[in-house]
C-alpha cells in the first residue's frame, strides 16, 4: 500500500544515488542501492551492518557505564546516604546531650528546692527554739518573782498575823482599862485573845 | 523535492556513509551507525560530564542522572530482588541506551535506531541469551523448572508447559516488536501530519490557514512522542527486569 507507493516516489532519483551515498544524508535524495522496494526496516541487506554497529557500540557503552560512570554514581549516592546517616547519628547524639543537660539541670533544680527547704526548715527551727528558750527564760524569771513576791507577801502576813495578836490584846487590854477600870493580866487578856480568834 | 518531504517513510532510510564489506558482509558504517554511535556519545557525555563534581547536594543535571540510575536500581531491585543488581549496568546500559535513541530520534532530520527491528531485536535477543545462558550456568538443568508451574494436575501438565514455551519464545519477539513499532508508528505519524503542513500551505493563504490544524497535531504529537520515547525505554527495562527474575528464580 504506502509502503510500495512510497517506494515509487524513492525509485525515480535512486538511479543516480546508488554508488554516491557515502557523502550524502538525508536531505539529499539518495538512496540505497539495496532498497529494492522493501519497507526500510525490513531490508535484510542492513542487518549485517545494523547489527555489528549495535555491538559495537553498545558493548562499549555498557563497558563504560559499568567501569567509570557507575561506580562514579554509586559512590556519589553512597557518600551522600553515609553522610545523612552521619548527620542524623550526630543530631540524635547532639539531642540526647540536650536532653542530658536538661535532666541534670532539672535534678540540680530539685536537689536546691530541697536543700533551700531543708534550709528554712532548719532557720525556722533555730528561731523556734530560740524563742522556746527565750520564753522559758522569761517564764522562769517570771515564775522566780512571782514566788519571791509570794513569800514575802505570806512573810508579811505572817507578820501581820503575828503583830494581830499583840496589837488584840494590846486593844483588848486598853478596851478593859477603860470599862473596867482595873487591869488585867497580860495572860489572861492573850488566853481571851485566842480563844476569840479561833 | 515536495515528494521527498512529504514521504514518511524516508526518515527510515539505511544511507552508507562509509561503506565497509568484509567477508561478503555489507558491514558499512551508515547513518543508523552514526546515530548509535551518537546515542552511546550523548549517554556517555551526559552521565559523565553531570556526575564530573560529585557534588554532596547534587545539581539539577547530576540529579537527572542519579534519578535515572536509581529509577533503574529501583526497579531491577523490586522484579528481579537484591541478587538482580549483578545485572544492574547491564539493564542500566539496556535503559540508556533505548531512553536517549528515542529521545534523539525525535529531533527532526534525525535518524531512529530503534525505529529499526533489527536493533531492537538485537538487544532483545541479548536480553534473553543473557536469560537462558545465565539460567542454565546458575540451575543448571533446573531452568527448565521455569516452564513447569507448580501446583498444576499432571494431565494438564503438557499443555501448560506448552503454552509457557511458546510464551518464552515469544518474549524477545514481542519485547523488540514493542518498542520497534512504538517508533515507527510514533515517527509516520509525526511525519504525516507535518507532511499536511507543507503541502496545504502550498494551496494558498486558504492552505496556509487550514494548515494550522495539522501543525498543532503535530505539535501534540511531538509531546506524545516524548512520552512514548520514554514509556518504551522503561517498559523495556521492566521487562527486562522480569525475565532477568526468571533466570534468577526459575520456580515460579
Amino acid at each position: 500500500m504506502f509502503v510500495t507507493s512510497a517506494f515509487a516516489e524513492e525509485s525515480a532519483p535512486a538511479a543516480e544515488g546508488t554508488a554516491g551515498a557515502g557523502a550524502e544524508t538525508h536531505a539529499g535524495t539518495a538512496v540505497p542501492g539495496e532498497a529494492h522496494g522493501t519497507f526500510p526496516p525490513f531490508d535484510p541487506a542492513t542487518f549485517p551492518s545494523q547489527l555489528l554497529w549495535l555491538a559495537i557500540t553498545f558493548g562499549l557503552f555498557y563497558l563504560f557505564l559499568k567501569r567509570v560512570v557507575m561506580p562514579r554514581l554509586g559512590g556519589i549516592i553512597d557518600v551522600r546516604n553515609d553522610r545523612i546517616t552521619q548527620d542524623l547519628d550526630h543530631a540524635a547524639k547532639l539531642k540526647g546531650e540536650a536532653d542530658a543537660a536538661v535532666a541534670a539541670y532539672e535534678q540540680e533544680l530539685a536537689e536546691a528546692k530541697t536543700k533551700a527547704n531543708a534550709i528554712g526548715q532548719q532557720a525556722n527551727d533555730a528561731a523556734k527554739a530560740e524563742a522556746e528558750i527565750a520564753r522559758k527564760k522569761v517564764e522562769a524569771a517570771l515564775d522566780k518573782k512571782l514566788g519571791e513576791a509570794e513569800a514575802s507577801i505570806a512573810s508579811i502576813k505572817a507578820n501581820a498575823m503575828k503583830e494581830v495578836g499583840s496589837i488584840a490584846e494590846d486593844t483588848a487590854s486598853a478596851i478593859v482599862e477603860a470599862l473596867v477600870g482595873g487591869k488585867a493580866s497580860k495572860a489572861e487578856i492573850a488566853a481571851a485573845v485566842k480563844s476569840v480568834a479561833r | 523535492m515536495a515528494a521527498d518531504k512529504v514521504d514518511p517513510i524516508h526518515q527510515f532510510h539505511i544511507v552508507k556513509l562509509i561503506p565497509i564489506n568484509i567477508g561478503g558482509y555489507d558491514l558499512s558504517f551508515t547513518n543508523s551507525a552514526l546515530f548509535m554511535v551518537a546515542t552511546v556519545a550523548v549517554a556517555s557525555a551526559f552521565l559523565y560530564l553531570t556526575t564530573a563534581s560529585r557534588s554532596l547536594v547534587p545539581g539539577r543535571l547530576q540529579s537527572v542522572s542519579e534519578m535515572a540510575y536509581e529509577f533503574v536500581s529501583n526497579m531491577l531491585r523490586d522484579a528481579a530482588g537484591t541478587q538482580g543488581l549483578k545485572f544492574f549496568p547491564f539493564v542500566f546500559s539496556l535503559f540508556m541506551f533505548v531512553l536517549v535513541a528515542n529521545l534523539l530520534g525525535l529531533f527532526p532530520y534525525f535518524f531512529t535506531v530503534t525505529s529499526h527491528i533489527i536493533v531492537t531485536f538485537g538487544l532483545a535477543a541479548l536480553v534473553i541469551g543473557t536469560v537462558v545462558v545465565y539460567g542454565f550456568m546458575k540451575h543448571g538443568l533446573g531452568f527448565l523448572k521455569l516452564f513447569v508451574p507448580h501446583g498444576v494436575p499432571v494431565f494438564l501438565l503438557p499443555l501448560v508447559v506448552l503454552i509457557e514455551v511458546i510464551s518464552f519464545v515469544s518474549r524477545p519477539v514481542s519485547l523488540s516488536v514493542r518498542l520497534f513499532a512504538n517508533m515507527l508508528a510514533g515517527h509516520i505519524t509525526l511525519k504525516v501530519f507535518s507532511g499536511f503542513v507543507v503541502s496545504l500551505s502550498a494551496l494558498g493563504a486558504v492552505g496556509v490557514a487550514g494548515s494550522v490544524l495539522p501543525l498543532a497535531m503535530a505539535v501534540a504529537l511531538t509531546a506524545l512522542e516524548l512520552l512514548v520515547a520514554f514509556l518504551q525505554a522503561y517498559v523495556f527495562a521492566v521487562l527486562t527486569c522480569m525475565y532477568l527474575n526468571d533466570a534468577l528464580h526459575p520456580g515460579h
